[in-house]
């Protein structure tokens, strides 16, 4: 099979699983966990296949897999649909691939396959888990999610929406994979809609993207409208985007390209959960854990920095190295503030999901301010290091909670939230497995120096912008990376360090191996990622292993971005950062029993800086009085009733007219009534007639022959 | 030869003298036998219209037969009837036949 054929072939398998389970299979949990696992396997398995083909192509950048077909006839063009196949998309497809078959894996564990069905577990929420007797004892063991098959089925159509967006070769099919995905993560965060919190978020989530997502369908249509294609190879040529570069448009001075690039931004504001779009993703922690995972880390955030490196060329038109572009100065400007400013909220919250969920907003800031500030490489080396641990991280997680509900179902006591880090502690004896790994993956989310692949990527990043001299960017990333450092061993200290804080901790239990096993996985890549990326330059490491990651990825851009000169004062900070961030963390949390000796439990961060309350002060009371004022009360009772009732009265009462000057008169007493009547009058009076004797009916006949025959005898022969 | 016309008027006074017996008489019988003599009196029409026309032609003796065969069945269905109206109500008088009526 051609490599082409192949790359058509990865998105497919999602597709079908996610209909045959939805039409056929969705009766037998055990056939649709393996339809659909067998499905991400599939791609898996076809990515891969891609992907070693990618890797073995000279010039894969010049060259890129690429295969396409008409599509929507528009008059004499077509808008084609099509793969690409590129070093960035090979890259991305490596992680999302394996990422998306853990996470399947992953689910089968955590929705617990092969328990019992619960007591009284209902659809649209959580399981209470079942009471089983053995040895003549009873007691309460965690029991199967009611909708097990629906849950493949949606991770099947998520799983297609990511794979569509990573091989599209243009923009349109790129934007459709991206609306699926938001499609799907509405239908799984709001999984358990039984439960307020969930549905308000799935809403919440829902909405704000959408936000994002008109900006980025203008940014589209202007793009379209400019240049005629929505191809990346066909916009990304020298011509096409001089020509943009140099039409300027009456916005803020922008030329068309950076007017462009930072309408598709927006969308990716909204989908990567950039500030000020960032309100929807830790609400989104009401999902499933899994879906965490699939939404935060492996696929639609990713997807939005994805979008913004597919555009990188566009966002970087007239940027000749060191001065920024307005477009560029934006996109930095939001990457470097989100970075800090998520970082700040993460070290207040409790809820282990929450912390996590803060951490990925932020470690995406640190993404989009590498693209801002041209960092092409080490944007797209974050992205994929950080998938692997942030997606090892939210499945941990979700280990340690299931793990704390099987304590919470043990003691009974359902008061006891299972997702907060102040009820657990000691959990590493409890958990070794999900502890090493969390571990590895925290550490690498700190940018634990040397070992794991965070420490590249993020060291990259920071030695890009002072590099170049971006120094507003540089110290805002730094004191973000060691806000992640800090948060990250607080979240370590409090969840696996120390002793049991509450009984269901001392009850937690190791999970099953669905879910421990993409746990080693994923550490195995958190670690080993990062080796592929070293700079060449750097001290005793660098040249050991050669810097591949660089030349692939950067063979993707048509000037090959330079590899930076080493430099040492970037170095020594992610070093301090990191370790420093780590050990603060450890030694302000290591003997903190409660969240009154949290010194950091500061309102304002708690609150995250308020900005649901702000939002709601400003977009969501106006909208519902705009809605109920004016809309509802004005507009539709008003004035559309208004309309409506008097066309109601006018029919009304010319149907009155018609009724009482037409209808009855006319129709019923003269035609209705009045035939009748005739009719009874003149048969009465033809009564008397009909005597029943013959002689008398004869002479009547006669006479009316003689009658009738004269009048005929004088009419026609006379 | 006799005129043509002479049988007219022989034709036409059987006729009126058959209606009038039908119009008059109150005993059905004679009714029926005023009906006879109508019947007849056409009879003798078409055999004199017959004989002073063409004689080759036949339709007025094929007519005058069928006519006839009508005026035997007829003869025989009104007795049937008289005599069935007879032994219900005793009695013959058309005008008390007088059931038929609003």
């Amino acid at each position: 099979m051609t490599t082409e054929t192949l790359i058509w072939l990865i998105p497919l398998p999602p597709i079908l699983a996610f209909f045959l389970i939805v039409l056929f299979t969705n009766k037998s949990k055990a056939l649709s966990h393996t339809i659909g696992v067998g499905a991400a396997a599939l791609s898996w398995l076809a990515s891969m296949v891609v992907f070693f083909r990618a890797i073995g192509v000279e010039h894969l950048g010049e060259h890129p897999f690429e295969s396409s077909l008409n599509w929507l006839p528009t008059g004499d063009t077509f808008l084609k649909i099509g793969v690409l196949i590129d070093p960035v998309g090979a890259a991305v497809l490596f992680f999302v691939s394996i990422t998306i078959f853990m996470i399947f894996l992953y689910s089968v564990g955590y929705h617990n396959f092969g328990q019992p069905k619960g007591d009284h577990d209902v659809a649209g929420l959580p399981p209470h888990g079942a009471t089983v007797e053995e040895h003549g004892r009873k007691h309460v063991v965690p029991s199967i999610e009611p909708m097990y098959s629906r849950f493949f089925a949606f991770l099947g159509l998520f799983a297609f929406g990511m794979y569509t967006l990573v091989v599209s070769d243009n923009l349109l099919t790129l934007f459709v994979g991206w609306e699926i995905m938001g499609l799907c993560s509405y239908l799984l965060i709001g999984f358990w809609y039984g439960k307020p919190s969930a549905r308000n978020a799935a809403i919440k989530a829902f909405m704000t993207t959408r936000v994002g997502d008109v900006f980025m369908l203008l940014g589209i249509a202007f793009l379209y409208w400019a240049t005629g294609t929505l191809s990346f190879r066909e916009i990304f040529t020298e011509e096409t985007l001089h020509i943009l570069g140099t039409t300027m448009t009456p916005i803020f001075g922008l030329s068309a390209a950076g007017l462009i690039a930072l309408l598709l931004f927006i969308g990716t504001v909204g989908k990567s959960a950039q500030w000020p779009l960032h309100v929807w993703l830790p609400d989104a922690m009401e999902g499933p854990t899994p879906v965490s995972a699939m939404i935060h880390a492996a696929t639609m955030v990713s997807a939005g920095v994805y979008a913004v490196i597919r555009m990188f060329p566009l966002l970087t038109t007239d940027f000749n190295g060191h001065e920024l572009t307005t477009a560029m100065s934006v996109v930095a400007f939001i990457g470097a503030f989100t970075a800090l400013f998520a970082a700040t909220i993460a070290v207040a919250q409790n809820d282990i999901k929450r912390v996590l969920a803060y951490s990925t907003i932020s470690q995406l800031g640190f993404m989009i301010a590498a693209l801002g500030i041209g960092a092409y490489v080490a944007a797209v080396f974050h992205l994929i290091t950080h998938a692997f641990f942030k997606a090892l991280l939210f499945l941990g997680s979700g280990s340690v909670i299931h793990g704390m509900e099987h304590g919470v179902l043990h003691t009974g006591n359902h008061e006891t939230d299972p997702q907060n880090m102040f009820n657990m502690g000691g959990l590493r004896n409890k958990m070794p497995i999900t502890f090493w790994t969390f571990l590895i993956g925290g550490f690498a989310l700190s940018g634990f120096p040397i070992l794991t692949a965070g420490f590249w990527s993020k060291d990259e990043i920071l030695a890009d912008a002072f590099g170049h001299g971006h120094m507003a960017v540089f110290i805002t990333l730094a004191v973000a990376a060691f806000m992640t450092a800090f948060y990250t061993m607080r979240q370590i200290t409090l969840t696996f360090l120390g002793e049991p804080r509450t009984k269901e901790a001392e009850h937690a239990q190791e999970t099953p191996w669905t879910m421990t096993a993409p746990l080693v996985v994923l550490a195995f890549f958190a670690v080993t990622y990062g080796w592929v990326g070293i700079p060449e330059h750097f001290p005793l490491f660098g040249g050991l292993v050669p810097n591949w990651f660089h030349e692939f990825v950067g063979g993707t851009l048509a000037e090959h971005p330079e590899a930076l000169e080493f430099n040492v004062v970037p170095l020594l900070t992610s070093l301090f950062v990191a370790l420093g961030g780590l050990f603060f963390g450890w030694l302000a949390y290591r003997n903190v029993q409660t969240p009154a000796e949290d010194k950091f439990q500061i309102p304002v961060l708690k609150n995250k800086w308020y900005f649901d309350e702000a939002y709601d002060f400003l977009f969501v009371k106006p909208a519902y009085w705009f809605s109920e004022t004016f809309v509802s009360a004005w507009m539709d009772k008003g004035v559309i009733d208004g309309i409506l009732h008097t066309f109601g009265k006018v029919t009304q009462f010319l149907g009155d007219i018609i009724r009482n000057y037409f209808d009855l008169p006319v129709i019923n007493r003269f035609f209705g009534d009045g035939t009748a009547d005739a009719t009874q009058w003149v048969g009465r009076n033809l009564r008397p007639i009909q005597t029943g004797r013959v002689q008398q009916y004869f002479m009547l006949a006669l006479v009316i022959f003689i009658v009738v025959g004269a009048a005929l005898y004088y009419l026609l022969l006379a | 030869m006799v005129p043509l016309s002479w049988y007219l008027i022989l034709s036409a006074g059987l006729f009126s003298i058959g209606l009038f017996g039908v119009l008059t008489r109150r005993n059905a019988v004679a009714i029926l036998l005023g009906v006879e003599l109508m019947l007849n009196s056409v009879n003798v029409n078409l055999a004199a219209f017959w004989r002073y026309g063409d004689v080759t032609q036949m339709a007025g003796q094929v007519f005058a037969i069928i006519v006839f065969a009508v005026a035997a069945a007829e003869v025989a269905v009104g007795l049937a009837l008289v005599i069935s109206v007879y032994r219900k109500r005793n009695t013959v008088i058309a005008d008390d036949i007088d059931l038929m009526k609003w």
